[in-house]
């Protein structure tokens, strides 16, 4: 209880900011011609914002199920690297539906919030946030097709920032206790702002391709001791 | 109408499936250790290049996002947790825009 409590307390932040985004992601739907039951169905289910977005564009030009399929993989690539890493914070003897639904709701945030405990990873931390910060994002969804505009855009903007405070929260302390993350860190930022200024490569694929090359990186130059594991 | 739904049923499954592959599949500790590095370091990175330089470009004016970027990393080094860093970044994007737009 205490632990599901916990995960609650920073579900709260991450709804707010998975609302905002939904609603968003609610009027690209509707430009999609997706009705209000649809868009909380997708969202339901799916839990993505960028691979939703693909999705929804695929659907709005009536592509083949097949450009789907490799959409679907390509804008959500990230999520293969994610699950991988997270297995390595699940302990190896927890119950096959606890990897299975962390599996399931693996997002940037309720995978932050795991990689972010110390030890290993505690499913019931997450069921805490999922519980609240789901629903945000299925009714954020459907409320952005049925209301488009209606939101003040400047609470809109504020929201905007979240996630990303969220993940700042989960960079910067790592840095701090890990001088290769935090070089790490430093070069990330260079070489996404290089490619973002200089080539016209989405952002999904931008942080497909500078994860698995600076991870790599990473792991030939900055090779870790065995007692570093945490 | 029924096409919405296959389109929709492809997403869910596509996705499901990335997620809970690696996993369920990858029960044990993996013993290489380049793997074991790379695998560290792929979230720091990951978080890294989602965050920089989209939250600066988030928000309506680009400046509001700049100082919650600079200002976020400072609370965030100094450990103030996710729920305040993220209120002080959401607060400081509100009061600059109503101060800038």
């Amino acid at each position: 209880m205490e632990r599901l409590k916990n995960g609650l307390k920073v579900g709260i932040p991450i709804g707010l900011g998975y609302f905002a985004v939904a609603f968003s992601l609610g009027i690209v739907a509707s430009k999609a011609g997706l009705t209000p039951f649809q868009g909380f169905i997708t969202s339901l289910l799916v839990n993505a914002s960028a691979g939703e977005s693909a999705g929804f564009t695929v659907i709005s030009e009536q592509a083949s199920y097949l450009q789907m399929f490799l959409i679907t993989i390509v804008a959500n690539a990230r999520y293969i690297l994610m699950s991988f890493a997270l297995s390595q914070k699940i302990n190896p003897k927890e119950r096959f539906i606890h990897r299975f639904l962390l599996g399931y709701f693996l997002t940037d945030e309720y995978f932050a919030m795991a990689i972010s405990q110390t030890g290993f990873a505690d499913p019931f931390y997450s069921y805490g946030a999922i519980m609240f910060a789901a629903p945000c994002w299925a009714l954020g969804t459907a409320l952005g097709i049925i209301m488009g505009n209606a939101l003040p855009f400047r609470i809109v903007s504020a929201l905007s920032v979240a996630l990303y405070g969220m993940f700042l929260a989960i960079i910067m302390p790592a840095s701090r206790k890990d001088r290769n993350v935090a070089i790490l860190v430093v070069l990330s930022c260079i070489c996404s702002y290089l490619i973002y200024r200089f080539t016209s490569l989405s952002t999904s694929m931008t942080t497909i391709v500078l994860t698995v090359a600076l991870s790599a990186l990473g792991a030939l130059i900055f090779k870790r001791k065995e007692e570093d594991d945490e | 109408m029924s096409r919405t739904y296959v389109y929709i049923l492809i997403m869910v499954l596509t996705v499901s499936f990335i997620r809970i592959l690696p996993l369920t599949l990858i029960r044990k500790p993996i013993e290489n250790r380049f793997i074991r590095d790379f695998l560290y370091y792929v979230p720091y990175v990951t978080l890294t290049v989602m965050t920089f330089p989209s939250m600066v470009l988030a928000t309506d004016n680009v400046y509001a996002g700049m100082i919650a970027f600079i200002v976020g990393s400072f609370f965030a080094y100094r450990d103030f947790g996710l729920f305040k860093v993220t209120v002080i970044c959401c607060l400081i994007v509100f009061i600059l825009e109503l101060l800038l737009i």
